[in-house]
């Protein structure tokens, strides 16, 4: 009898240490993951800021640049092959698909890392390196797009709004129209963009239903480049990140480092965690950017 | 993860996931296109302003359905303990309302803006300082006793 309740002593202080000594896991999971899991609260709380402050600006100002006008170029002059000149979000779209692929690589990753394929951890890895890599360039055309070409900067947007309908005076190279031509018509709500011809800005003078006075085209709000800059490039910078991160994990697989291992590929499954939290970003700020 | 799915199967729902992701995002941009108008044949739909309203709410919730997607599948929340599960997500819901909220509050300080720059603009006339009653009923005014000073 004596021998009995020792035993069950002995069992539950085992039971006791085991659940202090490190041997129990909090939510079933291991540390690295569970603290991966609250980084990326964390960092969704950053990123949750910036995007609150671009809405809270954006939705107080009496005029916006529609995204659709601003964002409808494409790389190689392609866009001209388009009705219009125009590929509205187009190019934007193709980067969401490239980021939601490089995420769907990720997860064969991770997946075969849980069959301790080696190779095939490392195949999958480097696909969504790729992935990323190229929605990385892609935003970097997109950057250069509209800072070399459209000169948009941090204080200065040449994407302005008409508040009413009217007609312009002037060409899009800012000469008067010639005797007989239509003169070009706009809409209230329609976004320009003020072009650059031999280093000065073209403002083009107009006049609208309600006031016959001549006005020139006015630069729009200069939030919009330091809002833009600042959240896709830090977007761009976790990507880049992210990548680097792989990088290093897809070498540490290759060289056989996660197969001795304990919980074995379980480090692809963290970084695996980050990338998706990277497309997950992405997916809000394509939200609040371009759809809204 | 493999006791509830076989490899082959695992390997074929991340593609059908790619895929659902991928529908979600083009009709998503379909919409956005279609409230300004871009749409061929749809122009009038730029032309209410609670289409507009509708299609942003449903962009939300597209966008939400595919954060869910992402969160559940793709970063296996669905498979961990419930508890782990509320614990991150209840602070990004919040966060989520925050981002809806501060939206909206943005909207509310550009009509005070415009409230404001209204009132300043008001052209009314300057009245002589009488009291009103007296000025409406056109009455003479009663002789005035001094002020004590």
């Amino acid at each position: 009898m004596a021998t009995a309740t020792e035993t069950t002593v002995v069992t539950d202080h085992h039971e006791e240490e085991a659940s202090w000594d490190g041997a129990a896991k909090p939510f079933r999971v291991g540390y690295g993951k569970l603290m991966m899991w609250y980084f990326l609260v964390s960092d969704a709380f950053t990123f949750a800021g910036f995007l609150i402050a671009y809405g809270a600006l954006r939705f107080s100002m009496p005029s916006w640049p529609v995204p659709d006008v601003v964002f409808s170029t494409l790389p190689f002059g392609l866009h001209e092959f388009l009705p219009g000149d125009k590929a509205p979000l187009i190019f934007v779209t193709f980067m969401s698909f490239v980021l939601i692929v490089s995420s769907a690589t990720m997860v064969r990753a991770v997946q075969e890392g849980a069959r301790e394929n080696k190779s095939g951890v490392v195949k999958w890895i480097l696909l969504t390196v790729i992935g990323g890599a190229t929605f990385l360039g892609c935003q970097a055309w997109e950057w250069s797009n509209l800072i070399g070409h459209e000169h948009m900067g941090l204080r200065t947007n040449p994407f302005g709004t008409h508040v009413e309908d009217g007609y312009y005076l002037e060409d899009s190279h800012g000469h008067a129209y010639e005797a007989g031509t239509e003169p070009e018509r706009f809409e209230a709500g329609e976004t320009f963009l003020i072009h650059q011809e031999g280093g000065d800005w073209v403002q083009r003078s107009f006049v609208t239903e309600t006031n016959p006075e001549p006005q020139r085209q006015s630069f729009g709000p200069k939030a919009f480049g330091a809002l833009f800059f600042f959240i896709t490039g830090f977007h761009g910078f976790h990507v880049f990140s992210g990548l680097v991160i792989l990088s290093i994990i897809a070498m540490n697989s290759a060289s056989g480092q996660y197969v001795e291992r304990r919980n074995g590929y379980e480090m692809v499954e963290k970084v695996g965690l980050y990338w998706h939290f990277v497309d997950l970003v992405w997916v809000f700020v394509f939200l609040v950017f371009y759809l809204i | 993860m493999a006791e509830h799915l076989s490899y082959e199967d695992s390997k074929r729902m991340v593609f059908k996931g790619l895929g659902l992701l991928a529908v979600i995002t083009l009709i998503e941009v379909i919409f956005s296109l279609g409230s300004a108008g871009y749409l061929p044949g749809l122009g009038f739909l730029s032309d209410y302003a609670w289409i507009g309203y509708l299609i942003g709410f449903i962009l939300i919730s597209l966008s939400l359905y595919k954060a869910y997607y992402i969160i559940y599948e793709f970063m296996h929340m669905g498979h961990e303990v419930k508890s782990l599960a509320a614990t991150v997500l209840l602070p990004v819901a919040l966060l989520f309302w925050a981002m809806v909220a501060f939206f909206q509050e943005g909207s509310v300080w550009g009509e005070r803006r415009e409230l404001i720059s209204d009132k300043n603009n008001i052209e009314a006339p300057i009245l002589p300082a009488v009291p009103a009653i007296e000025r409406n009923q056109q009455r003479e005014l009663p002789a005035q006793e001094p002020v004590e000073q």
